[in-house]
């Protein structure tokens, strides 16, 4: 299919080329419009400068730093266990994913073996997170296509998620459940039911949101052929994630440098064919399936062991052995008052988070605290595709886009 | 990653083409990391770029105070195929702080070039739009420098807008 529907090729009043309209030595009037940052259709407090002629934007400029916080500078003056929850509320919606990087940096720095059970419940939880990244991109994206009903839909099922996430935890968000060295604690029995039964659910719900979705000729016009990017582009500009594979590049950390045991399971890559909106929307939706087929097959082989590291010098000590051993006292005291040490060095630890490469760069000068933290967030990454996506298109195509390029705030401004 | 030999290997490719390009190498944990000299580190990036590294995966500053020279610039190169990651690191002084923009090689530097210029005050040089990204743009300083002080930043008000708002000092 073209690039153009027949929608768009109804259309013709308006040029989409790139030249002013209108005759000889006559220029079309170019409206500077400001959209937010306080907007529901921008996912955040981003804020956007577009330049219209008519309906099309000609160029638009994202303007960011409205929910800076300075995290990376709060975790140079923490220690490093205390990092993982300043850390966590970088990108809001992937809280698991922000600690499992800043978590297996600090790993790294410190060669410390995560055992298998820790590996395992790891991805669990992480692929219960991305379900739930995608869920609130979904119903969000769908609320700005018009259809409201789907928010509800998939925010029922973002709360079953976030129902385990406190079962496990004692958190529905920011859970601080992973640890350096492992997870805070095991899982409560009767977890595995409940995560059972909503693994059994959520492909069934996945297929009605799919039905709701796909079936509706407003939604299919307006994503299929709108804002397509090419591959090229797409990684001159280190965009990662969603985006890219719906460019038909299968590019994808778990795959391609498995981390936390991703290479003991068995999952597809889903990938697009041109890089339009659709294909942006088919990605993430696929990629539901492929999570909850992670997990339960992590269910299924979850092995038995420690849920954390037995190194002592980095997890603290079980709750029983303070009454009874003085050397887990002292453990726990250094622990709590100081936090551990880490060797000088500097690492980068990459994984796939639910949009795109989530880097985490660590610098230790031998104190207990970080000398330096940097988050590569792909929201901050895949912003600046925005232009190229939108450029000649129509203000509603970007709104579009906008919704499919799901980007969030908190992870771009940190 | 290459292995210690492989990045040996890829420094000695870029010193037979400009013996003063690097500084030295170092290699920790697998990770591989070329030390260039700052006014050749374009160079070395781009031919880096050549040789199958054509990702730029992320681009981030560092203040290494109290050393010196103070600040390094990071990029962090990533080779899809061979799935490969090689990082160029770069040390500039805070006088003396510019640095070549590869903007002109990663179109997607652009945002991180902008950050690390807001956040540790490196200029770029050739960057298309060089301004603060994620502080206001009245702001003084570069606050992930390490001397900067956390917190004790006023609260902008009608009463104390004259007041040296933004101003750390």
């Amino acid at each position: 299919m073209s690039a153009t529907s027949d929608y768009r090729r109804r259309e013709e009043s308006i040029t989409l080329a790139s030249e002013p309209a209108g005759g000889e030595g006559e220029t079309h009037e170019l409206l500077t419009l400001n959209i937010g940052p306080h907007h529901p259709a921008t996912h955040g407090v981003l804020r956007l400068i577009a330049t219209l002629e008519g309906e099309v934007v000609r160029a638009i400029k994202p303007i960011i730093g409205y929910v800076h916080t300075g995290i990376e500078k709060t975790a140079e003056d923490k220690s490093y266990w205390k990092v993982i929850p300043v850390i966590e509320r970088m990108d809001y919606l992937s809280y698991y994913f922000n600690a499992m990087a800043f978590c297996g940096a600090v790993e790294s720095l410190l060669d410390l073996e995560v055992p298998p059970r820790a590996q395992y419940l790891r991805v669990i939880h992480l692929e219960l997170n991305r379900i739930m990244s995608h869920l609130v991109w979904l119903g969000t994206s769908a609320l700005d296509l018009g259809a409201i009903s789907m928010f509800w839909y998939c925010f029922r099922e973002r709360e079953t998620i976030l129902d385990l996430f406190e079962y496990s935890s004692g958190q529905r968000m920011h859970t601080r459940y992973f640890q350096v060295g492992g997870v805070m604690e095991d899982i409560p029995g009767g977890f595995e039911a409940k995560l059972r039964k909503f693994l059994a659910n959520m492909p069934t719900r996945a297929d009605q949101y799919a039905d709701l979705l796909e079936k509706n000729e407003i939604v299919l016009q307006r994503l299929q052929g709108t804002c397509p990017l090419d591959r090229e582009t797409l990684l001159s500009l280190s965009v990662t994630g969603p985006l890219l594979r719906a460019a038909g590049v299968p590019w994808d950390l778990r795959k391609a440098a498995p981390y936390s045991s991703y290479d003991h399971f068995s999952f597809k890559i889903p990938v697009g064919t041109v890089g339009d909106n659709y294909d942006r929307y088919r990605v993430r939706h696929a990629e539901l399936y492929e999570s909850v087929k992670i997990i339960e097959q992590a269910l299924d082989g979850l092995p038995e062991g420690p849920y954390i590291t037995s190194d002592r010098k980095v997890a603290l000590p079980p709750r029983h052995e303070l009454a009874t051993s003085m050397e887990a006292l002292i453990h726990h005291f250094k622990l709590v008052t100081e936090g551990f040490r880490v060797p000088p060095g500097e690492v980068y630890y990459p994984i796939e988070g639910p949009r795109g490469e989530l880097g985490c760069f660590v610098r230790a000068d031998g104190s207990a605290k970080p000398a330096r933290v940097h988050m590569r967030d792909p929201s901050f990454s895949n912003l600046q595709a925005t232009e190229p996506m939108v450029r000649d298109s129509y203000i509603a195509d970007l709104i579009a886009t906008l919704a499919m390029m799901d980007p969030v705030l908190g992870g771009i401004d940190r | 990653m290459p292995d210690v030999t492989g990045l040996e290997l890829a420094a000695q490719e870029l010193r037979d083409r400009d013996p003063d390009c690097l500084v030295g190498t170092e290699f920790a944990r697998g990770r591989a990391v070329l030390l260039a000299a700052p006014d050749r580190a374009h160079a070395v990036v781009e031919s880096l770029k050549g040789a199958g590294y054509s990702f730029l995966a992320s681009l981030h500053g560092v203040d290494y105070w109290p050393e010196e020279p103070r600040l390094g610039v990071l990029y962090e190169l990533l080779d899809m195929d061979r799935i490969d990651r090689i990082t160029v690191k770069t040390r500039v002084a805070t006088d003396a702080a510019t640095l070549r923009s590869v903007t002109d090689l990663f179109p997607g530097a652009d945002f991180p070039e902008r950050e690390v210029y807001d956040m540790f005050g490196v200029q770029f040089d050739g960057h298309p739009d060089l301004r603060r990204i994620l502080m206001p743009e009245d702001f003084e300083g570069h606050p992930q420098r390490r001397d900067f002080p956390i917190g004790g930043e006023p609260v902008l008000f009608t009463y104390n807008e004259q007041q040296n708002y933004g101003q750390y000092q």
